[in-house]
């Protein structure tokens, strides 16, 4: 079994940990991981922004990146919805352009390899206690990509219930989007802050030392309103809990 | 109006050119449930009784022989003095009221029915379902208004009959050429945060009586 | 309503005030949790929710498929039901052809039920200045109306109003429209709709023009559907002589069986119910009930642009059922009014931008006012795909240019060559982990700004993941 992972630019550039804990994860599982150097982003950004031309030269390179492995995984919901969800209608519109099917057969040959790292650990190694070891209280929040676009389901609850030591607690408003929305935490700065008060008001009110979340964009700005808050509780990458055992605990 | 017909050819020619290169739609798919309810009279009957007490209708039984009692008892208990008889009406059914019949054969103004006090007519069919008597202007229901303005509607359902368990077995039933008004409870509206209060414009009681012999 | 979407600011201005607007927040935040769960409880009952949401898409795709012969039988069928019909190309060729219709009549009021429609072409103006006075009947629209509003919400226009502002409403302008409200008006839901009856039942008995639009045409038998509330609707639709409909051309469904599919789909996402109070279905005339003449009026005014849109198109398949405005996060905070338009919430962040174009700022700001977390999707009952529809939106808006847009390009070109070229990326992370110590809190220029503003930026690493495997494990 080969196995890609794709760490995601935003992991690559700002959170390595959690890539290097994603490796971890599948290594310990008796995983052999490769990471391809030419992978680079999936070109979400520039999609949801209006920019669909901008994003096919990704679609190829992710698609070349990726040639030959029987499983790709990636530490982020979003970046997999933008493959499984995006990639076919970028390839049929170019295809209705009249600029041939290329695209289109990347798309064909990438998507159904790609997996988000809870669908891996749970549809294809079927396992949910990974052997982790994380003494905290912990809430979930399910970003909106995972749970409604990917149909992630209670995945990665019931990988983070076999997490030794760790109490989950649930988070009141779980599924409500926390208003990051990739440009549009930017372009409606006052909505996306608004909602994320919300979130954080909501996962405050767990009084759990961790928020966990499977991706760290949302993270990025749920974490960003807690540090500016100086609020108890820290935003941390599932993958991260996952790789901390008891030999080599998580700080 | 300005040549109505040059605008019509305007929108159908834009509708034209919109559609000029769209594939053809696939067969719809009608894989839904015909009912979602067994199929046993009693537990149809008492699934409309349960859904029309839900949103506040009163529901009562009664045999044949019982109905004009029990529509004069309900009638009374609302101090109904005046009440609306539609054409086609059993005599029946109002023989044991003593409130005053206006009949519509003649019909009555929006101003004399706004000042009668009830109406009790039949109906075309029941939707268990949803809680839904249906009325299609036939005998013993009259016109649309007169189930509108009085502030008090008895209406007759005759069980098993005219009841039925789901919309896709009551609509094969029921005549599209005719006016029609599906009611679901007494008048309500939801404009006032959301929750839902009964009793605005049309009748603020519905009693219905599914009779059963 | 006297009140108007004309000129307003962008989506992220607008909204700007409302987030800041705490009784809003409040009475927005309170209706919307209502509603949402109970809607999750009427949609439960159903097993077959999923088939039934699949046979609405599909009914809905095959009629905008041929909706010109549609269109024509449904003509045929009220003609021959004893109805006029009257084409409109445009709002204004719409609001002329009621104006004239109600002026034949020699009548200067008309009661009119909720319609999105007439709200979208602006009737109720066109009407005033043609000398006729429209009074809205149903308890929300009245508030708008009484209130001099604006609607804020498909199925509740007056969502933004909590019961204590209702009660002020009445209290303060019933008499400025008819019967007064009565002493010592109480905010008890139950008074302020007795109130309602009281107003508006005078109107009612002597109206002579009615005027409505529709949830369903059926178009082999040329029946009208209105489903309703209150018998507001009702009133208008049998009490009048004069009935006129104005309905948009996307409303025509092929058989009366597809009813047996919408009138499960409607209400249970609409109000949450099994089934609405009223429904009123009519043919033509008839004689002896209800209105001696029906005009039926098939208003187009951008929905065959919007159908000529291969992906946009979906979004003529909505019913107006405001499901996706309940579950919105951006709705719930940003209120009805940002979005400029009858149509809030995310179906008009989709709607509005192609029934109007994006020429203004507020109709370009439009696609962009969604953090597409998909939740509208998902309660859809005839599953348009909001955020797909969204983002092509966005794509139109970018193309075409304008303020920012160019600038946006430029970065997103700029991105994608960076990201098409791992070497010089790999420099550049380096780059900024390095210098790490010296970036700022808080960010100047446009983007930067907004995010700093209430969120730090994460930490940067020392250094990029792709070293870390460089030197681990390659």
């Amino acid at each position: 079994m080969r196995v890609a992972l794709f760490a995601t630019c935003v992991n690559d550039a700002l959170y390595p940990s959690t890539a290097i804990a994603t490796v971890k994860v599948l290594e310990r599982l008796g995983v052999e991981v490769d990471f391809p150097a030419a992978q680079t982003c999936c070109g979400q950004p520039q999609y949801n922004t209006g920019y669909r031309r901008a994003t096919e030269p990704l679609v190829r390179r992710m698609a070349r990146a990726f040639e030959g492995y029987d499983h790709v995984v990636a530490p982020s919901g979003s970046c997999v919805a933008m493959v499984r969800d995006n990639y076919p209608r970028i390839g049929a519109r170019a295809a209705a352009e009249g600029r041939g099917r290329e695209l289109a057969g990347a798309a064909t040959s990438l998507v159904p390899r790609v997996h988000e790292l809870t669908e891996f650990l749970v549809d294809v190694l079927g396992v949910t206690d990974v052997g982790a070891y994380f003494p905290h209280t912990v809430t979930y929040h399910p970003s909106c990509h995972g749970l409604r676009t990917l149909g992630l389901g209670d995945r990665p609850r019931r990988l983070l219930q076999a997490v030794k030591g760790l109490e989950l607690i649930e988070l009141p408003g779980a599924e409500e989007c926390c208003g990051f929305g990739g440009t549009f935490a930017v372009k409606n700065a006052d909505v996306s802050e608004a909602m994320g008060a919300d979130k954080i008001s909501n996962a405050l009110a767990t009084e759990a030392d961790v928020l966990c979340g499977a991706d760290n964009s949302c993270l990025m700005h749920i974490g960003g309103m807690l540090r500016r808050r100086e609020a108890p509780q820290r935003a941390l990458h599932l993958a991260e809990i996952l790789a901390s055992t008891e030999e080599e605990p998580l700080r | 109006m300005t040549s109505p017909s040059s605008s019509r050819d305007r929108v159908l020619g834009r509708v034209r050119r919109a559609l000029a290169d769209v594939p053809e739609a696939p067969e719809v798919a009608r894989d839904y449930l015909v009912s979602h309810t067994p199929d046993d009279p009693a537990g149809v009957l008492d699934l409309l009784h349960d859904n029309l007490v839900d949103y506040r209708a009163g529901v009562h039984r009664s045999t044949r022989q019982g109905l004009p009692a029990l529509v004069g008892r309900l009638l009374a208990e609302r101090g109904a003095r005046t009440v609306v008889v539609p054409p086609g009406l059993p005599g029946a059914w109002l023989a044991g009221s003593d409130a005053r019949q206006r009949f519509d054969d003649v019909p009555l103004t929006p101003a004399e029915l706004d000042s009668t006090d009830a109406v009790v007519t039949g109906c075309a069919l029941a939707v268990a379902e949803t809680g839904t008597v249906v009325l299609d202007a036939g005998p013993g229901q009259g016109r649309r208004a007169l189930t509108l303005i009085p502030d008090l509607h008895v209406c007759v359902v005759e069980a098993p009959g005219q009841v039925v368990a789901s919309l896709p077995q009551a609509l094969p039933r029921l005549d599209p050429t005719r006016p029609m008004t599906w009611i679901s409870g007494p008048s309500a509206t939801s404009d006032i945060e959301l929750d839902r209060v009964e009793g605005v414009h049309g009748p603020r009681t519905l009693e219905v009586v599914l009779v059963v012999d | 309503m006297s009140g108007t979407f004309i000129g307003m600011p962008s989506f992220p201005e607008a909204a700007r005030d409302a987030v800041r607007d705490t009784t809003l927040r409040g009475n927005l935040r309170h209706a919307t949790h209502t509603i949402r769960a109970k809607r999750a409880g009427a949609v439960a009952e159903l097993d077959d929710w999923a088939q039934l949401r699949e046979a609405g898409k599909q009914i809905k795709d095959r009629t905008l498929r041929h909706l010109d012969r549609h269109l024509e039988q449904l003509e045929r069928a009220v003609t021959a039901a004893g109805g006029t019909v009257h084409w409109a190309a445009d709002a204004e060729e719409a609001n002329r052809i009621v104006a004239d219709l109600v002026e034949a009549t020699g009548e200067t009021e008309v009661v009119k039920v909720k319609s999105m429609a007439t709200q979208e072409i602006g009737l109720n103006a066109a009407l005033e200045t043609a000398g006729i006075r429209a009074y809205e009947t149903d308890l929300a629209e009245l508030i708008v109306q009484l209130g001099d509003d604006l609607p804020s919400h498909i199925l509740v226009p007056a969502i933004h109003r909590n019961r204590g502002e209702i009660r002020d409403i009445f209290r303060d302008h019933m008499q400025d429209w008819g019967r007064p409200a009565p002493d010592g008006l109480t905010d008890r839901p139950a008074d302020l709709a007795e109130a309602a009856r009281l107003h508006l039942r005078e109107k009612f008995l002597r109206a002579k023009v009615g005027i409505s639009g529709a949830n369903f045409m059926v178009a082999e038998t040329g029946t009208l559907v209105v489903v309703e509330s209150e018998g507001n609707g009702r009133m208008c639709l049998t009490l009048p002589e004069t009935l006129i409909s104005v309905v948009g051309i996307e409303k025509v469904i092929p058989t009366w069986r597809d009813l047996e599919v919408f009138l499960q789909l409607l209400p249970r996402s609409s109000t949450a119910e099994r089934m609405n109070p009223y429904t009123t279905m009519w043919t033509g005339t008839t004689d002896g009930d209800g209105p001696r003449a029906f005009h039926l009026v098939l208003l187009d005014n951008g929905r065959t642009d919007t159908l000529a849109d291969e992906v946009g198109r979906q979004a003529l398949r909505c019913i107006r059922c405001s499901a996706c405005l309940n579950v919105c996060p951006v709705y719930e905070r940003a209120g009805g009014h940002a979005y400029g338009s009858a149509y809030p919430g995310p179906i008009g962040a989709i709607l509005t931008p192609q029934l109007r174009g994006t020429a203004t700022e507020l109709d370009a700001s439009l696609p962009y006012a969604s953090s597409l977390c998909g939740a509208c999707y998902e309660v859809c009952p005839v599953a348009i795909d909001i955020p797909e529809v969204l983002v092509h939106l966005r794509e139109k808006v970018a193309d075409q240019g304008g303020a920012g847009h160019r600038l946006e390009r430029a970065a997103m070109r700029a991105a994608t060559w960076l990201l098409d070229h791992p070497a010089a990326l790999t420099a550049g992370e380096r780059l900024a982990s390095r210098t790490r110590k010296l970036h700022p809190k808080r960010l100047p220029g446009p983007g930067a700004r907004e995010w700093t503003n209430s969120r730090d930026l994460p930490e940067l690493p020392d250094r990029p993941f792709r070293d870390w495997w460089k030197k681990n494990h390659a």
